[in-house]
């Protein structure tokens, strides 16, 4: 078997709150990705799921446990992961090529350089021609795919990806699901993306993790065989559906428990 | 720009008309209320000595407001970077706008003559708190998230402050900005007030104490124009510092 690209080993999370509580919320988190794999997370609201990216971005420390990338502990370095977060983040003092590049400039590479290297991608991105709109003249499509190449550009071993369709309308996101898995074929991104969307996450991954209500742990580990390129017409074959239904009973279970704590009268 | 400026010239015509109406028709005296058509006709006897009283008050203006802007940038930026900082310097702020400058304004005559500095000085204690508490809370007000990208980026304190912080609190900046603005007028002309060699507060001064109600009344309309171009000014450079801002605001309202 060959090294997994990340690994998480036993990662816990407990937050300090003001006196003297604390909030448990990742428990003893652990699952590897293969280079190149592609790998969904899904797991009730408020379980954690972006906490946990977090640490592997070093945004946050963990309680215990490690982040590992090519078999080296990296826990709380920044350089491995490209992040990209929950919103699109596109600051309109900035064109959208300056938005894409910004990641590079960060890292210190020079902007007539930086600007270059992305502005390579925006044919791929669908974005050739609005390199130098400012991002409240775009779709929120693009804008999303903009936030996109801006986490690619950067290179990095793995991206992380908060639900990045979360805010699109539903025809937008099937578009944006299919260009996605479409620039995936012919890309050997390793990523990790947290989603609520659980047709999301079988079109794309290739393994979909499955997190508990708070504390949260991993409830389920799926390897989805389907054979790539994948059409959307999969999404109506008896395997997709076998999928979907291990997953929503799964994840309704934990879904139930998370409401139970939020709001303990109503269950 | 004609529908935005329409409105309130009207009201201000309507007040006009109605106070020379008032003026003429009960015959008051002009050394207790002038009518606004006498108030025009002397001040433009007045006028080359009217003009030499504002271009001092225009140019304590100017430097006052230059030295609280940069005492208000150094503050708000020391500020951002620390926090142990900030608990020592935000109540001295606040503090210091507790100070009464009717009372602290000849003290400084005293302490520094008839010259500029007390201006100086009075413009700057009055407008530097706005630009400072409106710099301050414009790096706060930006978007946590933002931040974690730019860290995630491998960004240290300084590149995220002027990748992100900075340019957040612009928008903050240039409201505060307009705020200080009048206030550094009203400012020059009460220092000028208190004491002065030359200058619009001065002139006024001497004009109530030689009963010229009239003449007082000019340099008030006067010192109004001053601070309504400064404060149209103000748009004009933040069309041009932050273009992308108004743009930003208009899509958003659809
Ligand atoms: N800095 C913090 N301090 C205290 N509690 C926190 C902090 N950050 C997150 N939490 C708590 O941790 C829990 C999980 O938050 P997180 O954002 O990771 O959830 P999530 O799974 O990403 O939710 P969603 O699906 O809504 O995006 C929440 O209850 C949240 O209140
Ligand atoms: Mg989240």
């Amino acid at each position: 078997m060959v090294e997994p690209k990340i690994e998480l080993r036993n990662l816990a999370k407990t937050f300090q709150l003001a006196q003297g509580q604390s909030r448990h919320v990742v428990d003893n988190v652990s699952f590897s990705a293969q280079p190149g794999e592609f790998v969904a997370v899904i797991g009730p609201s408020g379980c954690g799921k972006s906490t946990m990216f977090n640490i592997m971005a070093g945004l946050e420390t963990p309680t215990s446990g490690e982040v590992l990338v090519d078999g080296k502990v990296v826990t709380g370095e920044s350089e491995h992961f490209a992040y990209m977060p929950q919103k699109d983040l596109l600051f309109p003092w900035r064109t959208i090529l300056e938005n894409t590049a910004l990641g590079l400039e960060v890292r210190g590479m020079k902007k007539k350089e930086a600007r270059a290297k992305a502005a390579d991608l925006f044919a791929t991105f669908g974005l050739a021609g609005f390199e130098n709109a400012h991002p409240f003249e775009l779709s929120g499509g693009m804008r999303q795919r903009a936030a996109l190449l801006r986490t690619v550009v950067q290179s990095r071993d793995v991206l992380l990806l908060d639900e990045p369709f979360g805010a699109l309308d539903s025809l937008t996101r099937l578009e944006m699901q299919s260009w996605l898995q479409g620039v995936w074929s012919e890309n050997s991104w390793t990523a990790v993306l947290i989603t609520h969307d659980i047709r999301e996450a079988i079109y794309l991954a290739d393994r979909v993790i499955v997190l508990s209500a708070r504390p949260t742990t991993v409830r389920l580990d799926i390897k989805i065989d389907l054979p790539r390129p994948r059409e959307v017409g999969m999404i109506t074959t008896p395997q997709f559906a076998d999928y979907e239904k291990e997953l929503i009973d799964t994840l309704h279970e934990e879904s139930r428990k998370a409401m139970a704590q939020q709001m303990p009268t109503a269950v | 720009m004609v529908a935005i400026a329409l409105p309130p010239i009207v009201i201000v015509l309507v007040v006009l008309i109605a106070w020379q109406i008032i003026a003429t028709a009960t015959g008051t005296k002009p050394t207790v209320l002038p009518s606004p058509l006498r108030i025009i006709q002397q001040g433009w006897i007045a006028r080359d000595t009217i003009w030499l009283n504002t271009v001092p008050t225009l140019q304590e203006t100017a430097i006052g407001f230059a030295v609280s802007l940069a005492v208000g940038w150094i503050l708000a930026i020391i500020i951002d970077f620390s926090p142990l900082l900030r608990r020592a310097l935000l109540p001295l702020l606040v503090a210091s706008q507790t100070i009464p400058v009717i009372a602290l304004a000849p003290l400084l005559i005293i302490w520094f003559g008839f010259g500029l500095l007390p201006k100086v000085l009075v413009i700057a204690l009055v407008t530097f708190f706005p630009v400072a508490v409106g710099l301050i809370d414009g790096f706060n007000s930006t978007d946590r998230e933002a931040t974690n990208l730019l860290r995630s980026m491998g960004a240290n304190r300084w590149k995220q402050f002027t990748y992100v912080r900075l340019p957040s609190a612009l928008p903050a900046f240039f409201t505060a900005l307009r705020i200080g603005i009048t206030y550094a007028v009203t400012g020059a002309i009460f220092a000028e007030y208190v004491g002065a060699i030359n200058g619009l507060g001065i002139y006024m001064s001497m004009m109530k104490n030689s009963f010229r109600t009239d003449l007082v009344l000019a340099a008030v309309f006067v010192t109004a124009a001053v601070s309504i171009c400064l404060f149209l000014l103000t748009f004009v450079v933040e069309r041009l510092i932050i273009p992308w801002h108004s743009k930003e605001r208009r899509s958003r309202r659809g």
